[in-house]
């Protein structure tokens, strides 16, 4: 899932400043099972603006509102005419769902109120941690099921570097080293013999070259309405 | 030969390597680099410039190893993937040779979270072991990573690093083994303490017949007091201080003496050990032991080649 977490108090009522009528948005999916943007969290955020003393002076009025998925058209588009009547839209979904909320509610301003973090597991309550960078070109096959990229701090492809200690990255000592995860579980499976071949340099063209990217299917574009944010 | 420096010729004709370190300066001072340069360079056959090392700025490695060659030093330039991606990595060891440097050191980094810009956006885009690909594919292949034709010769002496003693373990001769077949010919180990665990980790090494394919100098971390000598056991990655050592220095009436006695020590072990073709001396901050050690190691003068 993509985690968030919600952004400081004051750094949400300072964007808010200036404005008559808020509507928070929550997202139903994945920032709900994270436990940052879903309905109960709309909730918990609404009454804290409600009781801050300032709101209350300029007597700000909140609107609460949680939708099943901001990264899709389908669910927004039952509460465009709802939102626009409110002077600002405060989105807890994360960054993609506060884009395409963008996109339809033009000429209502919508604003973020989380920090989108990682595409990630929780590990145990309370503890949500990265697994995935969406690089676009998958080696778990190769690893074990353990993810280089995102997972180890310098994105090694050829083993661990001289910092992995006890299982532990030279990082910090909360974070355990990748390569350590990678060898013990490819002894598990048996298959040690991978990390002799060297892995050659990766084309970053599918990831980080900093190009926006676009997932395109011929077998479906054209058939159902071309989406905006798709591209060739 | 590959690049013809110092290094090379000194190992190639078989002769046991020394080769030391400089850390180029927090600042512009050419200066700076040439004092330390004056005191190791008559006691090495080669002088290794950091890259940044600890992720903390300081003067280019390019530009340090530059200063050393202008005075007739043989430097070996480090390079890390921390700070440059594919398009500058090949432009820098292009230009690096253009001034005349033959030995370049190919390194991941340590991590940019622990230097002085924690906030750095960090860009391993290649990593070591594909730096070293890059290396050898630029001079033996005249090639660059993209396949596009380089311009000319690309003369490099290729060096790489390795820690016997970071984890797993187990992996670390294999890890060494893919160096090598990257095209790795020469490598500098981590610190040095033990030298029985260091030699299990090199008969794995002369079992893969990886000495024969790359020439090995072990590290060598000279201790000033009990203090460092905890610290390196307790903080510094990939090196291992056994207690008895850490005990040592503290008991010891001059910690700097008893410091030197346990290096002069360990290089007299690792002189025994198969396949290590020499050593190198990591004294950051403390060049001025260099020449001592060096020299009470019995291993002065530096052949001239
Ligand atoms: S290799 Fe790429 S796609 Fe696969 S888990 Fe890692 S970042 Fe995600
Ligand atoms: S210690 Fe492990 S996880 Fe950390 S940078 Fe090195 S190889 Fe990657």
């Amino acid at each position: 899932m993509i985690v968030g977490e919600r952004k400081p108090f004051d750094e949400i009522t300072g964007m808010l400043n200036g404005y008559k009528k808020v509507l928070i948005l929550g997202c139903g999916t994945c920032v709900s099972v994270c436990m940052a943007g879903g309905a109960k969290e709309v909730a918990v955020l609404a009454s804290q603006l409600r009781m801050d003393s300032g709101i209350q002076e300029k007597g700000v009025e909140i609107g609460e509102e949680t939708i099943q998925r901001q990264c899709d058209r389908e669910y927004i588009e039952p509460i465009v005419e709802m939102a626009k009547t409110y002077d600002v839209v405060l989105s807890m979904a994360c960054g993609a769902g506060v884009q395409l909320l963008s996109d339809m509610l033009v000429p209502t301003p919508v604003l973020p109120a989380l920090n989108t973090s990682f595409i990630g597991i929780c590990e145990e309550e309370g503890v949500w941690a990265e697994r995935c960078r969406g690089c676009g070109d998958c080696m778990l096959g190769i690893t074990g099921g353990i993810c280089p990229v995102a997972r180890c701090a310098k994105t090694l492809f050829n083993g661990p570097c001289g910092g992995s200690v006890n299982g532990i990255c030279e990082v910090s000592k909360d974070t355990p080293c990748a390569w350590q995860l990678v060898y013990d579980r490819l002894k598990a499976l048996g298959k040690l013999e991978s990390l002799e071949e060297i892995q050659p340099i990766r084309d970053w063209g599918p990831s980080s070259s900093g190009i926006p990217r676009g997932v395109y299917r011929e077998d479906m574009a054209g058939v159902a309405v071309e989406s905006e944010g798709s591209s060739k | 030969m590959k690049a013809g420096t110092n290094l090379e010729k000194v190992l190639e004709a078989g002769n046991f390597a020394v080769t030391a370190e400089v850390g180029p300066p927090k600042g512009a001072s050419a200066n700076a680099v040439q004092k330390k340069c004056e005191v190791v360079k008559s006691c090495s056959d080669a002088i290794n410039v950091t890259d940044n090392q600890t992720a903390v700025v300081r003067m280019s490695s390019t530009a340090g190893a530059v200063l050393l060659k202008q005075m007739g030093a043989d430097p070996v330039m480090q390079m890390t993937c921390r700070d440059r991606n594919r398009i500058a990595i090949q432009s820098d060891i292009l230009g690096a040779v253009a001034l005349g440097i033959g030995n370049i050191l190919a390194i991941s980094g340590d991590h940019h979270i622990l230097g002085n810009h924690p906030g750095a956006k960090g860009v391993f885009d290649i990593d070591s072991m594909q730096l070293i690909q890059t290396m050898k594919m630029l001079r033996d292949d005249n090639q660059f990573i993209c396949g596009d034709k380089v311009a000319g010769d690309v003369p490099i002496f290729i060096g790489a690093v390795e820690s016997a003693f970071s984890d797993p373990v187990e992996f670390r001769v294999t890890r060494l083994a893919k160096k090598v077949n990257a095209g790795a010919d020469f490598i500098q180990t981590q610190g040095v303490f033990d030298v029985e665990q260091f030699a299990k980790w090199m008969k794995g090494v002369t079992d893969r017949g990886l000495d024969e394919q790359t020439h090995i100098l072990a590290g060598i971390i000279p201790m000033k007091s009990a203090g460092m000598a905890r610290y390196m056991r307790d903080y510094v990655s990939g090196v291992y201080v056994p207690d008895e050592l850490v005990k040592r220095m503290e008991n010891a009436d001059d910690a700097k003496e008893e410091g030197l006695k346990i290096m002069l020590e360990i290089i007299d072990q690792l002189e025994d050990v198969d396949g290590v073709h020499g050593i190198h001396i990591m004294a950051v901050g403390w060049e001025d032991i260099v020449p001592v050690i060096v020299e009470k190691a019995g291993l002065l003068p530096r052949p001239i080649v």
